[in-house]
């Protein structure tokens, strides 16, 4: 009885010969693929503006010379040079203060519509009709009710965050395996107790995806957040150089967007790994 | 069976209708049944034979509509640590890992750390995975994930195990072995057991009594003591002789037997 099973299933996992190219090409060949396309995509985009002078869309090297003067200044030295940090900053807290309210918000809510009837009955056709309604619809009402500045922009992008959060916790709570229920019952655990122990820990990993969609809106929704009037920001920069046909004002922001929106979802997802070390799909 | 003793588990011409889409379904119809302490019983039958709805009664996951179901002599009104069900589909919670599955019950019951620590080591040795408890279930073969799925109905101090066709989604070589070991802890410790199969070979090699159920609607047609010495021989010709008559007993059904 105390022998170990032989059906365990452990195979030991074959050894591969550690020699030359064998052990660096698996490693390397995905970074030169994932790195092939922006290659050939900057080297179209450098030989379709270099040298001409009347194109609105500046070449490679001058938007690399702005960002350089973005962050650290001693190059342009006009009103936007050593700026960048004060923009990421701005945009940073917005992304993460809308994103944080809406974690508040969204996890009780979906949580009480999924587990609810009442509940559910009377808030969800209302938030299933509110929700198709884009973020960029709700610009102008947002600033009429929270005036121009940076409340407009937050509670923007908190919608942004909002949704995909609420949907995908009340679809995490609403579709526990019906035998897990039966199995905490049989064990004796029964009643409220079932919440914290069988519906919270089913349901994380549809939260945690929920969680992950939401911060990823929330940086998405940040430039049409900016557009409330706010002085500061990536999106209030971004704005502000397109009346100024400052293109590679523009494209720098970009830039900046998509390297943090990513640094941010790969943060999101080193915890999911932690988290969900269980779940097939995650860990 | 013992005369007077009260059983441990017992129906009185239970029955269950379901409603389904306004059309009442009858599931099982006047089972009686009486389990004495100990007591290693199999359920058989063709699908639709009420089997599985007799053990979620027995369960409490599902009333009877008409009869009563009684553990020591009181009805049983919902699920309970007293009876632990063991499901085909094993029913492990997915973010445990294998030593907290089986802890899940003492937790719930609130146990001290030291006494889940100590029950869990126990069953988990009782089951023979030592060297992986800190695995999670999806890591696990279909055979571990029956051996958590026992381990931790028994370290829940079950006084009945309800399994339904446990080891019907596993390969033969496992499934041979779990028998096996089912019979040792059953033996060891005083279990009282009733197993839904369908298997003819599992019930002659595992049961006190087999219990023969048919459908249309689910009843029980008959029961017989099994009174071969253990360990069986599943090559005797003994054992053969009662693989013919429960054969034929099932089989009979097929062409709807009269009486």
């Amino acid at each position: 009885m105390t022998t170990l099973a032989s059906d365990s299933g452990d195979g030991a996992v074959a050894e591969r010969k550690a020699s030359g190219v064998a052990t660096w090409w698996p490693r390397l060949r995905p970074l030169l693929l994932a790195a092939a396309f922006p290659a050939a995509m900057l080297a179209i985009w450098h030989f379709a503006t270099i040298g001409r002078p009347g194109s609105l869309i500046p070449p490679p090297y001058e938007v690399w010379l702005e960002l350089r003067d973005l962050a650290f200044g001693g190059i342009n030295d006009d009103a936007y040079s050593k700026t960048l940090h004060i923009h990421l900053l701005a945009s940073i807290s917005r992304v993460y203060g809308g994103f944080a309210l809406a974690l508040i918000v969204a996890l009780p809510l979906g949580m009480l519509i999924g587990r609810v009837p009442l509940i559910r009955q009377l808030l969800d056709p209302t938030i299933q009709i509110l929700r198709p309604v884009p973020v960029t619809a709700w610009l102008p009402l947002a600033m009429i009710i929270f005036g121009l500045g940076p409340r407009s922009a937050f509670f923007l992008v908190f919608l942004g965050a909002f949704y995909p959060i609420l949907v995908n916790t009340i679809f995490g709570v609403r579709s526990v395996e019906p035998r897990l229920f039966e199995a905490a019952s049989m064990l004796g655990c029964s009643g409220s107790a079932q919440f914290f122990r069988v519906v919270l820990p089913a349901a994380l990993p549809s939260i945690f995806t929920g969680t992950r969609l939401g911060l990823g809106f929330a940086w998405v929704v940040i430039v049409v957040g900016e557009m409330t009037g706010v002085q500061t920001g990536l999106g209030a920069i971004i704005m502000e150089a397109r009346q100024l046909s400052r293109t590679e004002i523009v494209i720098s922001g970009m830039i900046v967007i998509g390297a943090f929106g990513f640094l941010s979802d790969q943060l999101v997802m080193l915890i999911g790994r932690r988290l969900l070390a269980w779940s097939p799909s995650h860990g | 069976m013992a005369e007077g003793a009260i059983p441990i588990l017992e129906m009185k011409n239970a029955g269950k209708t379901y409603s389904q889409n306004g059309r009442a379904i009858e599931a099982l119809r006047g089972a009686s049944l009486r389990v004495k302490k100990s007591e290693f019983v199999c359920l058989i039958g063709a699908s639709g034979c009420g089997k599985s709805t007799l053990l979620r009664m027995a369960a409490g996951f599902e009333a009877a509509t008409q009869g009563d179901v009684l553990m020591w002599g009181m009805p049983i009104t919902g699920p309970g640590p007293s009876r632990g069900m063991v499901f085909q589909d094993y029913g492990l919670f997915p973010w445990l890992n294998v030593r907290d599955n089986i802890g899940f019950g003492p937790k719930s019951r609130g146990r001290t750390r030291a006494e889940i620590r100590e029950t869990t080591d126990r069953f988990i040795e009782l089951v023979g995975l030592q060297n992986f408890a800190d695995i999670y279930p999806h890591q696990l073969s279909g055979g571990m994930k029956q051996r958590v799925a026992i381990a931790r109905v028994l370290a829940n101090d079950a006084e009945i195990v309800l399994m339904d066709e446990p080891f019907g989604a596993l390969d033969a070589m496992t499934r041979e072995r779990l028998q096996d070991e089912l019979v040792e802890i059953w033996s060891r410790t005083g279990l009282t057991v009733i197993f839904v199969t369908h298997s003819i070979e599992e019930a002659i090699f595992l049961a006190d009594r087999v219990v023969v159920m048919s459908p249309g609607p689910g009843r029980i047609d008959n029961e017989y003591s099994i009174d071969l010495p253990r360990p069986r021989d599943i090559a005797s010709p003994e054992f053969n002789e009662w693989r013919r008559l429960l054969s034929s007993q099932l089989h009979s059904h097929h062409g709807r037997k009269a009486g």
